[in-house]
């Protein structure tokens, strides 16, 4: 059985502007100890749809009736979008679902040192008590390699450098052993050399505590090196899913394709690099029908621009939102 | 390659199409405007305090009493409020009516009582003639000649409303006969005038001194903010109660009058000029300055070009949210007896004959200026906030 | 392209003081310490290095618009040659016109108080480049054009435009005063992968129409690989290695170089990372280790590494590097 399930999660939030559809009839799963990625570039809600996930999203946010997220834990199915108070809100904010940030920095409170942060999150989610909670603290700091622990505890976290303080926010985020991790852009803030760290200690966390991730990021060659899974959004809906290797390999959405195409690649340095033509539509000008149409090289007028492609089978658990797809499965 | 996006987008309407090429081509003032039209508390505060500054400002127009001591109604000292009706026992009329009332002083108790005779109805007249007052004149008068000044201004006598005969006194009158309600209305032209003198001084000086600290930065920036410390450490109540010791009696009321809008803001001054050198500060700093220098471009064509109108919407936004702290500082002052004084119609002055047991238990019309005072400052607070919030064009923009 | 290298640094150092008020002491960083290197006129120039590394000081001291310390900063395009470090105030306005810097963030750098056109138009007011109102209007719609900026939209205010586009209007600012040399400043960095490629090519574009030297600041070297003929890899403020790009790409000597190399994620989800990988961090450039800048994390290190600099030697033609055992570690099989 999966972890979580993900249907129809349909999210808008209400503005200045008008209502602004940021997720669009997402559905996905995933299940225990499987890394999903989660790619997508500015506007293609994926951050917007992991907060979700923790019922994170600013009070303007409103779910559609529709939209369903389950989490299934050992005592029970918890439906998420039904939580109501903060209290009930308790089991996806640390209990069972964590979540680590671009910036760490931002999530670390300035004036509380790291171990104390820790400790304090450890009694609230694991009732453990100080002291126990203390030398878990300092042996999960160990784990993810930081060096001399026992004094990090006691710091704060301006006090660390970038990669230290991702490493901490892992620590910190993984001390409560989650059932499942939600990272967002955590290796965006990070040098090279650091991210290659950062990555590796996910990896090894991951096989060690087999809990689920949803990794977030605009950078798909972390996720070729992380994901057993990739979900690809552009402007708030799915476009293609399925299992990294066939995502990356034999690309079935046009935009992922394209994606693929722009991306410099070091095995070919004479390879031209192909953008995808346009420039993202704001969200306030959300195309009609296939929200990739305005750009896509196989716009069919006519089709794509009346009508919303539904997700086709692409392959195994391969699957894409394209007409083209479905013209080719049919031709086939 | 913004044009490959439009060949598609056909649905699109003429007037949606015009609708967002507006939008586009907004400057920040309409942003900030279109914003602060959408925040309905602030434009309902808003309304208020345009109602109320034109109240202020037209305020011998809409009196129907001089509310200085020659305009007192000595038939009707501590009376009530004399609310006009539509309607009686004798049926209803248009134009609203007054009844006749008779005063007489009970020797027992020592007060007067007031007799209303139901039978007697006085009309209200519009665009009455009444006592003389001059717009456009302003004068300055402190001690020594050479400061002063004065300008004769237009007479003119028309007033808004008035009474065939005996008085109207919407707010009731005080114990020396003077309508509150004509009261009530200077009174809000001065605390705006001082609030005005206040800020404007407090502004120019935070606008030189903050500007200076926060353009050169370095060792300047340190000098200035110590000395900016230094004059934010100043105790001003002691400050104030030493000053109004030596303000001597002789002083006229408008003396008075400028030398309290003038201290405040030589005091006021310190917190503008912290917000005037962090907002330069950080503005100095970002990219698009430095594209300008990088094009040669002197500190003249960057100040003017750059800084100076990425501040003024903050400053606006600045000077509306320190003008309540202006009122209040003049109010608080006049209300502990430093400020302005009695003869002188102030919102502080009208405060301070509230506090009275004698007011508290017979004659609660007085409270009627308090309830403007606070309709003044609560209004200033929610378009300053308003302002601030609609101020900042992009903050809820999603990058 | 001329023999004579357009821009030619000499033992180049710039210091910041940090901290420091009226009471408190200054500490010194070297952001850029003792850098040596030429860009040839006509290149795409990649300048490589992760943050701290002193790639974006270096940019901007070429440009007059950080301290030099120390050292020589020749430019010649061939027309006219300058001391970059030692410029009269005549010539550093006729230098601004013919050096110009691109920034990383697209929102930072536009201005959201001016419409676009007035954006672009600016340096040319600044440097009284145009006489009219006319004038002014022609070189910016010409320079917007080439850009592929929709001209009708040069009314509008930059809170109208997205990442990639305004990233375009960036680039016209640029080149208004049409450069010669243009510092471009993690241009893409802050771009959406889609949109990245789409101002890479723009760039390559414009140089070869317009003849520009490009020196292209990135942290993201399967960009740089992708786009600059030639590469110089800093780290802490110096140069560690300098190569034409495929040379640098097939063949790297500098053990950073290496680590950095194998550090970009691949797009192959089989291919694992065989490479060395490495621990530890940048040491802050206010307390830099002695010796090779890199030795607290190199796998290589050894007791000479700690107590010397190694200086900058020529292994080939066009390529050096800084390390001292450059020559035994090209001799051992690379780690299988």
């Amino acid at each position: 059985m999966s972890l979580l399930e993900v249907q129809n999660l349909t999210l808008e939030f209400d503005t200045d502007e008008g209502r602004i559809t940021a997720v669009d009839d997402v559905s996905f799963a995933i299940r225990p100890g499987e890394v999903m990625g989660l790619v997508g570039e500015s506007g293609s809600g994926k951050s917007v749809t992991a907060k979700a996930l923790m019922r994170l999203n600013p009070d303007n946010a409103v779910y559609a009736p529709r939209s369903r997220i389950t989490l299934n834990l050992d005592d029970g199915p918890v439906d998420v979008l039904g939580l109501r108070t903060p209290r009930q809100m308790r089991v996806v904010r640390g209990d069972a679902v964590s979540m680590i940030f671009q910036e760490p920095m931002a999530s670390f409170a300035p004036a509380i040192s790291i171990g104390d942060q820790m400790v304090e999150q450890l009694q609230l989610h694991r009732g453990m008590s100080a002291r126990a909670a203390r030398d878990l603290s300092i042996e999960m700091l160990e784990r993810v390699g930081i060096s001399d622990a026992a004094k990090r505890f006691r710091q704060y976290a301006f006090e660390l450098s970038g990669g230290m303080r991702q490493r901490a926010m892992i620590a910190m985020a993984l001390s409560t052993k989650p059932r499942l991790l939600i990272a967002d852009e955590p290796t965006t803030a990070l040098d090279v050399t650091i991210q290659a760290q950062v990555i590796d200690l996910m990896k090894d966390l991951v096989a060690e505590f087999g809990m689920a991730i949803v990794f977030i990021t605009h950078d798909l060659g972390v996720i070729a090196e992380t994901a057993d899974r990739v979900a690809v959004m552009y402007l708030g809906r799915l476009v293609e899913y399925g299992p990294v290797r066939e995502v990356i390999r034999n690309p079935a959405h046009p935009y992922t394709q394209g994606l693929l195409k722009a991306l410099p690649d070091l095995g070919d340095l004479d390879a031209e690099l192909t953008p995808v033509p346009g420039d993202i539509p704001s969200p306030l000008e959300r195309p009609a029908g296939c929200v990739f149409h305005t750009r896509c090289p196989k716009f069919m007028p006519g089709r794509c621009d009346a009508a919303i492609p539904e997700m086709t089978r692409v392959d195994g658990e391969h699957v894409a939102a394209c007409f083209a797809v479905e013209d080719r499965l049919v031709s086939a | 390659m913004a044009e490959l996006t439009q060949p598609h987008a056909t649905t699109e309407t003429e007037a949606e199409r015009r609708r967002k090429e507006k939008y586009f081509t907004a400057s920040q003032a309409q942003l900030i405007w279109a914003r602060f039209k959408k925040n309905r508390s602030a434009m309902v505060a808003g309304t208020v305090l345009a109602v109320m500054v034109l109240m202020g400002l037209f305020a011998p127009f809409l009196s129907p009493y001089d509310p200085t001591i020659a305009g007192r109604d000595m038939e009707y000292r501590n009376g009530a409020p004399q609310i006009p009706k539509f309607c009686d026992q004798q049926g209803c009329s248009l134009r609203p009516f007054l009844h006749e009332v008779e005063r007489k002083l009970n020797t027992a108790t020592l007060r007067w009582e007031t007799q209303i005779n139901p039978d007697e109805r006085r009309y209200v007249q519009f665009f009455v003639e009444g006592w003389t007052y001059r717009l456009g004149a302003i004068g300055l008068d402190v001690p020594g000649e050479t400061f002063d000044f004065e300008t004769r201004g237009v007479a003119f006598n028309t007033h808004l409303f008035g009474i065939e005969e005996g008085g109207i006194h919407l707010f009731g009158t005080d114990e020396s006969g003077k309508d509150i309600f004509s009261r009530t209305l200077h009174a809000i032209y001065t605390s705006l005038a001082v609030g005005t003198i206040g800020v404007f001084i407090a502004f120019v000086l935070a606008l030189i001194i903050g500007g200076v600290s926060g353009y050169y930065g370095g060792w300047i920036d340190s000098c200035i903010q110590m000395v900016t410390d230094a004059v934010r450490t100043i105790p001003v109540i002691p400050l104030f109660m030493a000053l109004a010791a030596f303000v001597p009696d002789t002083w006229s009321a408008e003396t008075r009058f400028f030398f309290i809008a003038t201290l405040l803001g030589l005091i006021g001054w310190p917190t503008l000029a912290r917000r005037v050198r962090t907002h330069l500060l950080s503005e100095r700093s970002q990219e698009y300055v430095l594209a300008a220098q990088l094009c040669g471009a002197p500190a003249r064509h960057i100040i003017r070009r750059h800084l100076l109108p990425s501040f003024t919407s903050y400053i606006i936004v600045d000077l509306v949210i320190s003008f309540p702290y202006m009122v209040l500082s003049e109010t608080a002052l006049s209300f502990i007896g430093l400020g302005l004084k009695d003869p002188v119609n102030s919102l502080g002055v009208m405060l301070q004959n509230v506090s009275k047991a004698d007011v508290l238990l017979n004659y609660q019309w007085y409270f009627i200026p308090v309830i403007f005072f606070i309709a003044l400052v609560l209004a200033f607070v929610y378009v300053g906030d308003g302002l601030r919030d609609a101020a900042d064009p992009y903050s809820n923009v999603k990058r | 392209m001329t023999e004579t290298p357009i821009i030619s640094v000499d033992d180049l150092a710039v210091h910041f003081p940090i901290g420091g008020g009226l009471f408190a002491p200054k500490l010194l960083v070297q952001a850029v310490e003792g850098v040596s290197l030429d860009i040839p006129q006509g290149s795409f120039f990649g300048l490589v290095g992760e943050s701290g590394s002193g790639k974006t000081t270096l940019g901007r001291a070429l440009l007059r618009a950080a301290p030099v310390a120390r050292g020589r900063i020749a430019y010649d395009d061939g027309e006219v040659a300058y001391d970059v470090a030692a410029l009269s105030k005549a010539a550093l306005k006729d230098y601004r016109k013919r050096a110009q810097l691109i920034f990383q963030d697209p929102y930072a750098a536009l201005s959201p108080r001016m419409t676009v056109r007035d954006i672009i138009a600016e340096p040319l007011e600044v440097m009284g480049l145009t006489r009219t109102r006319e004038e002014t209007d022609r070189r910016v719609r010409e320079i917007a054009a080439k850009c592929r900026l929709n001209l009708e939209h040069l009314r509008r205010f930059p809170h109208a435009f997205s990442g990639g586009q305004r990233q375009r209007i960036s680039i016209a600012r640029a080149l208004v005063s049409s450069p010669r040399f243009v510092v471009a400043d993690e241009a893409v960095a802050a771009l959406d992968v889609s949109i990245q490629a789409d101002v890479l090519n723009l760039l390559n574009a414009l140089k070869k129409e317009l003849g520009l030297t490009i020196l292209f600041i990135s942290h993201d070297l399967s960009v740089v690989a992708h786009i600059c003929d030639h590469v110089a890899v800093m780290y802490l403020g110096r140069l560690v290695e300098s190569a034409p790009t495929r040379e640098l790409f097939d063949k790297p000597r500098h053990p950073y170089t290496k680590a950095l190399l194998s550090a970009i994620p691949s797009l192959d989800p089989d291919r694992e990372r065989t490479a060395q990988k490495l621990e530890g961090e940048i040491p802050s450039p206010t307390n830099p280790p002695p010796g090779c800048k890199f030795q607290t994390r190199c796998p290589h290190a050894v007791e000479l590494c700690r107590t010397h600099e190694p200086r900058l030697e020529q292994t080939g033609t066009e390529h050096a590097v800084a390390c001292h055992r450059w020559k035994e570690l090209a001799e051992r099989p690379a780690p299988a």
